[in-house]
């Protein structure tokens, strides 16, 4: 028996390893993976709730995030693909047309 | 300490190695292999937690679909290393705090919140099954299901019109 609470402390860690890689990375497609990092965090945390409370809500809702996920990765990919032909390069410091 | 104890930690264990992984290894190559570690990891805990739906959904639609996804992109871009650029000092010294403290502030107030607190263990005799959450799915939640429809289709069209080439 594991309690709730060790699985929402991952829960945070993996979130937390999410925000780091996404401000640290360099590369546009790992930043692009960070987010997945962090969307599954939440569905970790979603997941336990709904075990404890004995709902299966929770889980419908880790549906739609992983359908959501799936619909963003198909358009991110997309622009990231899009940027890479425009400025040749998948450093992010080289996409900066919209900074003054 | 028993046997899900046990294979929750080794399960845990594998999730956060992977996501430093990811942060380490500087080839995307890489990182993109670590993250299907970590969603694999997610899985088992997803089982260990009597969520078998869910489970099967993040392996295939994740570890299969998504990720595939990714590493189809990288090759097709030919991405190399990381290229080592130089950020700031400030984002070194006060962006690694920052992100422990946020870190830490999301922990404390999931963790040590009353309401968690109160939260029983999961049981996995109250686990709910497949068919409770399909009755959900096409019952209560049956209008934004349909409308998921019509958002995989509108992202299809968009990731289409976004990649083609313009001549």
């Amino acid at each position: 028996m594991v309690p709730t609470n060790y699985y929402l402390l991952l829960s945070a860690i993996l979130f937390g390893l999410g925000i780091v890689a996404f401000v640290f990375k360099r590369n546009i497609i790992t930043i692009f993976m960070a987010i997945e990092l962090m969307l599954n965090a939440v569905n970790l945390a979603f997941v336990a709730f709904s075990q404890a409370l004995g709902r299966p809500d929770g889980e419908v809702f880790v549906l739609f995030v992983i359908i959501v996920a799936a619909a963003e990765a198909a358009v991110g990919l997309g622009i990231i693909i899009l940027t890479a032909r425009n400025r040749r390069s998948l450093n992010v410091e080289n996409v900066n047309l919209l900074k003054l | 300490m028993s046997a899900e104890l046990v294979i929750f930690f080794v399960l845990a264990g594998i999730a956060v190695f992977g996501a430093v992984n990811l942060i380490v290894q500087r080839h995307p190559i890489h990182s993109a292999l670590s993250l299907i570690v970590v969603m694999v990891a997610l899985a088992g805990l997803y089982l260990l937690m009597g969520a078998e739906f869910v489970a099967a959904v993040q392996i295939i639609v994740y570890g299969g679909a998504i990720m595939v996804l990714f590493i189809f992109v990288i090759m097709l871009l030919n991405a190399g290393e990381e290229e080592r650029t130089n950020f700031s000092k400030l984002a070194l010294y006060a962006g690694i705090p920052l992100a422990v403290a946020v870190t830490g502030l999301i922990a404390a107030s999931m963790v040590g919140s009353k309401a968690a607190a109160a939260l029983p263990a999961a049981a996995p005799d109250t686990l709910t099954s497949t068919r409770a959450l399909s009755t959900l799915l096409f019952t209560e939640f049956v209008y934004p299901f349909e409308l998921t429809s019509f958002l995989i289709l509108v992202a299809i069209l968009g990731a289409i019109v976004l990649a083609q080439r313009e001549n």
